[in-house]
């Protein structure tokens, strides 16, 4: 056993976080796994491939794509201003993209219902453009966008700051076009944080749920995201359901963010 | 093409504005906006009306509920971050790959299934919930145990992972120099460790404590929803929301996002006065 440990103090502050880690994470992570499959496989199998977790699964899938899309090309945007261009308001831009990681989900669906509600500043005007955005998809898309928004700002700006300005100058002074030089010999180096900023993105779009309860109501059938299913099942009491579909979600989660993260170590060695 | 127009921050021209107005207006409209529209709606029922919907009883014990579990999650968060931080960096043991992937696990599980594996746990109906409740007289869930727990969980890697970076490049003479003095490792680490670390301890803890304060997902599923025993603010919100208390709703939002605001500034600071002694 190599280690380097030397004394019973080093020992016990081991052992210490061992169990602690072990209670606070693994053991939860244990009796999730162990709770979906001890109704049986065949009951498992049956939740899985219900009719409305797949239609919640799919609505799910839908709005973390296209905030996905979004986020990538605004996101990506916003961290080459903020770390490129100085400009008068800079630092409360920078202060806003935190407010996201610390703002209650509930509170920003709360808010975009003031805005798209009934009673709402902006509700007329949505009603007179006949688009529904509160307890309809596109305010739940709009509250997914919100939670997710720092993500890809803080993955690409310490990307942009590293940046090689020399190749840039080299490619300018060699007569390339601006969109020759941005796609040639910017967006190579930036591909790796692009494709890991989305995964988190997407990782956290999926698990979406005080925000998107509040502003979607949750109701089975047109806005039930996959979280909102579980949440609605627990409440049922079809414990199995929420249980299948909790581990599903999980696992899934985790394995786009242990994808990414693969990546990002392979892409830093070669 | 001149070389200025891509060399350092200032580009003249229009194209800087061609980036920088989809930019701002995006950042605006998605974060300025709605935040602006719940501090307008706040002050409804102006100043007095704010402080009366606080102090509602259902409310201020809300409000209380979350204050207390975040605060004792932070302090339980700070000392064993600093501990699972110190043990990843200084020390080398078989396991010790894992023990570093599952400190991110938080991160990317839903917090909602968070709660969910918390209640399978260590609810009423598994045997660990049944013994620590019958044995002891502990109940952890749908009571306040529970939501330190859930907090603990989706905090965990905050302070681990602020603490890290900044433990590695942390220079080892030093602390040589302390043992080969004679100094005892507990109080080298006190001496000479523990002052270089306070500055991100600080501000990770803040973080975490921010981030607990307005937590939801995992909390409604292990606290439940009941009023002035187990609902902390955000879930009171919901439940204003869902009666139409708007005023009392508002009033709850303003405070969390004013916690927000003021706990977020506190760790920038911090962060940025220890950048600024460090440069010099």
């Amino acid at each position: 056993m190599k280690t380097n440990i030397r004394g019973w103090g080093g020992w016990l502050l081991l052992a210490l976080v061992v169990v602690y880690v072990g209670f606070l994470i693994a053991a939860p992570i244990g009796s999730l796994v162990n709770g979906a499959f001890t109704s049986g496989l065949s009951e498992a199998w049956q939740s899985l491939t219900s009719e409305p977790f797949l239609q919640s699964v799919w609505l799910s899938i839908r709005i973390a794509v296209v905030v996905v899309l979004v986020q990538a090309i605004f996101g990506s945007l916003t961290a080459w201003v903020l770390t490129r261009q100085d400009f008068f308001g800079k630092a409360l831009i920078n202060g806003l993209l935190d407010i996201p990681f610390a703002l209650s989900p509930v509170v920003v669906g709360y808010m975009l219902l003031l805005l798209f509600g009934r009673n709402g500043i902006l509700g007329p005007l949505m009603e007179s453009l006949n688009i529904q955005v509160a307890f309809a998809v596109p305010g739940m898309f709009l509250a997914t966008l919100f939670v997710s928004l720092p993500f890809m700002v803080r993955e690409m700006t310490p990307v942009i700051q590293q940046l090689d300005f020399s190749q840039e100058s080299a490619a300018a002074t060699l007569g390339a076009s601006k969109w020759r030089i941005f796609w040639q010999v910017i967006f190579p180096q930036l591909k790796t944080a692009l494709i890991y900023g989305m995964t988190l993105t997407f990782a956290r779009a999926l698990g979406e749920f005080g925000a998107v309860l509040v502003i979607g109501g949750g109701v089975q059938g047109r806005t039930e995201t996959a979280t909102l299913y579980i949440f609605r099942s627990l409440d049922e009491r079809q414990y199995t359901d929420a249980y299948v579909a909790a581990i599903v979600l999980g696992c899934f989660s985790v394995m786009l963010v242990l994808l990414a993260d693969a990546l990002k170590r392979k892409r830093s060695q070669d | 093409m001149d070389l200025t127009l891509i060399q350092g921050g200032r580009k003249t021209g229009l194209s800087k504005w061609f980036l920088r107005v989809p930019a701002l207006l995006y950042v605006t409209l998605m974060i300025l906006v709605p935040l602006i529209v719940i501090v307008e709606d706040g002050f409804r029922a102006g100043l007095s009306g704010l402080i009366h919907q606080i102090s509602v009883p259902i409310a201020q014990h809300a409000i209380l509920l979350t204050l207390w579990t975040a605060a004792l999650m932070t302090l339980i968060n700070a000392i064993m971050g600093l501990a699972t931080a110190y043990v990843l960096v200084r020390y080398e043991f078989p396991g010790k790959q894992l023990l570093n992937a599952i400190v991110d696990l938080p991160l990317s599980i839903p917090t909602l299934v968070t709660g969910v594996m918390l209640v399978m746990l260590y609810g009423p109906q598994s045997a660990l919930g049944a013994f620590l409740s019958e044995k002891i007289g502990l109940d952890i869930i749908f009571a306040p145990p529970g939501i330190v727990v859930a907090l603990l969980f989706i905090s965990f890697p905050f302070v681990v992972r602020t603490i890290q970076p900044v433990l590695m490049n942390l220079d080892l003479t030093q602390e040589e120099a302390a043992a080969t003095l004679g100094a005892k490792p507990w109080y080298t680490f006190r001496k000479v460790v523990l002052p270089t670390l306070l500055p991100p301890l600080l501000s990770g803890s803040l973080l975490s404590f921010s981030r607990a304060v307005g937590e939801f997902g995992a909390v409604v599923i292990v606290a439940g929803n009941i009023p002035l025993k187990t609902q902390t603010a955000a879930v009171y919100v919901l439940g204003a929301v869902e009666s139409e208390n708007r005023l009392g709703a508002s009033a709850v939002s303003l405070l969390l996002l004013t916690i927000a605001i003021l706990v977020l500034m506190t760790a920038n600071g911090i962060q940025k006065a220890w950048e600024n002694r460090h440069e010099n």
